[in-house]
């Protein structure tokens, strides 16, 4: 970015924005096309997101896990990784959480310990799980995007198999999840709102880290090397794919950690969707950044008020909520059309 | 059908790969086209069966000006091309392979087509079971069925592109035989190799070409040594020679034997002394890129051992080689050398030893200004190494070889560059051997490799000359091994 010429920037801004033109336009046909007036559905979204205080910590406390998810995957999709796996990874942080606070739920360690012991168990939850798909790659040369979709599904079956299995709820097992922690399992939050200010710490830290990884070491650099030019990385030295298995570890580290906040700090239980798509939705992030990671929180925040945002179209306007994913999937994808168009008219 | 190319252009970037070409092939003739890799002579080949444009001149075949855009268009006007590797489709039958590229209706008429294939196979004596899948056959037996299939398509002129490469002594007979047969009927045939026996025991005239230009038609009886010296042009000025004794630090290689899906390489022993240049000279292909990759560790030889001075390299990963300064420069500069997107700056740091967790990148530039300023890279600290020429690439990846390299590793060091660059770049190549690291090139220039080299290894389909001294081989002598005479 750095060496762009002035003139080029400004070009690149103005397809950028164009893109973002496009998407809502797009949205607004689709809308138009489900019978929604789309003035009134932008307004509802905009006072759904930021008409409250509760509603803006809200956005907050969507933007905790997805900070998470988007810090790991610039990791990996800097080392030339497609790492679909996230969610599976997301999902056995807030097992391994459930697990351990099961556990040790009956002992007479003080709560506080018990909940850190929770948030390292998601982080190994998510490490195991990532490490996995990376052995797989490394190893018994299985596409990380396949290995990654599997575990997946596995993931939700483990879920589901656990819920309805050996964690159901005294009596009968159903789909709002396994028993409720004790309040002094929950991770305190600011009086009267769902924010833990201690969860949004992690994330503003996670991505923090992320960026000066990327930004300022050896780590970070060899990383992109990795990504760019495998085989110039390994002939120049580098040990490709410790580095890779490195990356995977480390966006699992950081998925377990948005599992084990999902569990500590938002649902204080093991429920069916538990990642709740945030994996999914930090790839679009990186994806909507080109894996910049000072882009990455504002444009998260972004998307985490469109979730907030849409939550109360079903009730109000009688449409699905889905519609903020319609924008933001057609934001991602506008936005990399218009740099194919870009690339393909200033190529000379 | 009588071929003339008329001052035939084609540049491919900034390589002049056609300059002016002008060639006549008389009807009933066998035309040879004798160069090295890269001289040109594909190029044209491609330019007359239409699977590339020239940027300017004309073609005409009996006298007509053609245009031919398309290989179809070609083998609608005649042309047929046999190319290096057989473009046909093996999991199908021979038949099918020869209803493929014929113009008919929906329903092919294969029992006709039995027949005329019976018929038109025993005029040559060849015998493919026409109802055979196609990788079944040998690599000559589909060469056959290649020309059978050209020829039932209506080719008069008929180009085959290193057509001996691959078959047994027996189907070279037979494929010359049956091209003898075909020019007494009044084809053309256009023969390209780069073997000088073949051209010399086939053809009615030869044309040699070098780096883009014909440079001289040769009528027989033919004189090797005059073929050679047009093929590879004369040498300039040889550099006065240094003698090298065996140092502690030498690289020795003992009965090595490389192995890989299309060639063996049996029983090298070598010994490079600190200082000393070796080079590898013969055709691409021919091994010497399996050769350079096993000195750098890439490949694990199937024998032997490898040691440099005294410390046993055999089997360790590529890390230990890298470790024993062992250094290794790619051909593909792009591809192998350099990452895509990240600068200068960040190349050198990454080719440094890590020095704490954080980069000290005022360190760290100030490091690349003088590399850039030491090697002459047109190019700031921030440039992209995609933004630079193949030459100050070529020159950034030298930059970033560690200090001290015991041996040094080079794929085609000056491929693709000016003169004056390449002088530039040996320049500093020799001013390491003073310091005593070894090298081991490739380049398929002869110049090069006798003007640098102490010592050559002449490598021939597999095979590994003793090392000659450079001083008493000339490039007659050079050109004869790589054309496989002496072998």
């Amino acid at each position: 970015m750095t060496m762009m010429k002035t003139s080029s920037r400004w070009s690149g801004i103005g397809f950028q924005a164009l893109a973002v033109l496009l998407a809502l336009a797009f949205t607004t046909v689709v809308m138009l096309i489900s019978g929604a007036d789309p003035l009134q559905v932008y307004q509802n979204i905009i006072t759904g997101a930021l008409g409250s205080p509760t509603k803006v910590a809200d956005i907050l406390v969507a933007w905790t896990p997805l900070l998470l998810a988007t810090a790991g995957l610039l990791l990996t999709f800097t080392a030339g990784l497609w790492n679909i796996g996230i969610e599976g990874q997301i999902t056995l942080g807030a097992i391994f959480t459930t697990w351990a606070l099961r556990v040790l739920q009956p002992t007479d360690l003080p709560p506080t310990l018990i909940m850190a012991v929770g948030f390292l168990a998601g982080a190994l939850g998510g490490m195991f799980w990532a490490g996995l798909v990376g052995l797989l790659k490394i190893f018994g040369n299985v596409n990380e995007i396949f290995g990654g979709l599997g575990l997946n599904f596995v993931a939700t079956a483990l879920t589901i198999w656990l819920i309805f299995g050996p964690w159901k709820r005294p009596g009968v097992g159903s789909m709002s999840g396994t028993e409720p922690f004790p309040l002094e399992l929950w991770l305190p939050t600011l009086p009267g709102f769902r924010l833990s200010p201690l969860a949004l710490a992690m994330g503003i830290i996670a991505i923090a880290i992320v960026y000066i990884l990327l930004r300022g070491t050896y780590f970070g650099l060899r990383l992109k090397a990795v990504g760019r030019n495998g085989r110039a990385a390994f002939l120049m030295g580098i040990p490709t794919t410790r580095y890779m298995l490195m990356a995977f570890l480390l966006c699992g580290l950081m998925a377990g950690l948005a599992g084990a906040t999902q569990v500590l700090a938002v649902y204080h239980r093991l429920i069916p969707s538990i990642s709740s798509g945030y994996g999914f939705l930090g790839m679009m992030v990186a994806m909507l950044v080109n894996y910049q990671a000072l882009w990455a929180a504002p444009v998260a925040l972004f998307f985490a008020a469109l979730n907030i945002g849409s939550i109360q179209l079903p009730i109000v306007l009688k449409l699905d909520s889905s519609l903020s994913g319609v924008l933001q999937g057609s934001l991602v994808l506008f936005v990399l059309l218009m740099d194919g168009v870009r690339r393909r008219l200033t190529r000379s | 059908m009588k071929v003339e190319l008329i001052h035939i252009h084609k540049h491919f970037g900034a390589v002049h790969a056609n300059n002016d070409i002008n060639l006549t092939v008389e009807s009933g003739k066998i035309q040879g086209i004798l160069g090295e890799n890269g001289a040109g002579k594909s190029t044209l080949m491609k330019i007359l069966s239409g699977y590339i444009q020239a940027d300017s001149g004309e073609i005409r075949l009996d006298g007509t000006p053609v245009k031919i855009s398309s290989p179809s268009d070609a083998i609608r006007l005649g042309i047929g091309m046999l190319h290096q590797d057989p473009l046909d489709f093996p999991p199908m039958r021979v038949v099918d392979n020869l209803l493929i590229g014929q113009d008919g209706g929906l329903f092919p008429n294969r029992r006709e087509v039995v027949r005329a294939f019976n018929e038109l196979q025993s005029q040559f004596g060849f015998s493919i079971d026409p109802y055979a899948y196609v990788d079944t056959l040998t690599v000559g037996e589909r060469q056959q069925l290649e020309i059978l299939r050209l020829l039932w398509l209506g080719a008069r002129v008929l180009i085959l592109d290193e057509p001996t490469t691959g078959i047994s002594a027996s189907q070279k007979e037979k494929l010359f035989e049956t091209l003898r047969k075909l020019a007494a009927q009044g084809m053309s045939v256009i023969f390209v190799s780069h073997k000088l026996e073949d051209v010399e025991f086939l053809c009615d005239r030869i044309a040699v070409f070098r780096k883009g230009e014909l440079v001289g038609e040769v009528d027989p009886p033919y004189v090797t040594d005059e073929l050679v010296k047009l093929m590879f042009g004369r040498v300039i000025s040889l550099e006065e020679k240094r003698r090298y004794e065996t140092c502690d630090v030498s690289f020795h290689l003992d009965h090595v034997t490389i192995e890989d899906y299309r060639l063996q390489i049996r029983d090298i022993n070598l010994t490079v002394s600190c200082g000393e240049v070796i080079g590898l000279a013969g055709m691409e292909g021919s091994g010497q890129v399996q050769f350079l990759r096993t000195c750098a560790g890439l490949i694990r030889p199937v024998a032997g051992e490898i040691n440099l001075g005294g410390r046993r390299l055999t089997g360790k990963p590529y890390r230990a080689f890298l470790e024993a300064g062992i250094a290794y420069v790619p051909a593909s500069r792009m591809e192998e050398g350099l990452i895509p997107g990240l600068s200068l700056t960040e190349h050198f740091i990454l080719a440094e030893e890590q020095n704490g967790f954080f980069i000290n990148f005022d360190k760290a530039l100030a490091t690349t200004r003088q590399r850039i300023e030491d090697f002459n890279i047109k190019g700031t600290p921030v440039s992209t190494v995609e933004s630079l020429s193949g030459g100050n690439q070529q020159r950034a990846l030298l930059a970033m070889l560690r200090q001290p390299v015991n041996l040094l590793l080079l794929e085609h060091p000056t491929r693709g560059l000016d003169i004056e660059s390449a002088i530039w770049i040996w320049g500093k190549l020799k001013e390491r051997c003073k310091q005593g690291t070894s090298i081991i090139f490739t380049s398929a220039d002869l110049e090069e490799i006798l003007q640098y080299s102490d010592r050559i290894l002449v490598f021939y389909g597999g095979k590994v000359s003793p090392p000659l001294d450079a001083e008493s081989t000339t490039v007659e002598q050079l050109g004869q091994l790589i054309g496989g005479k002496g072998f």
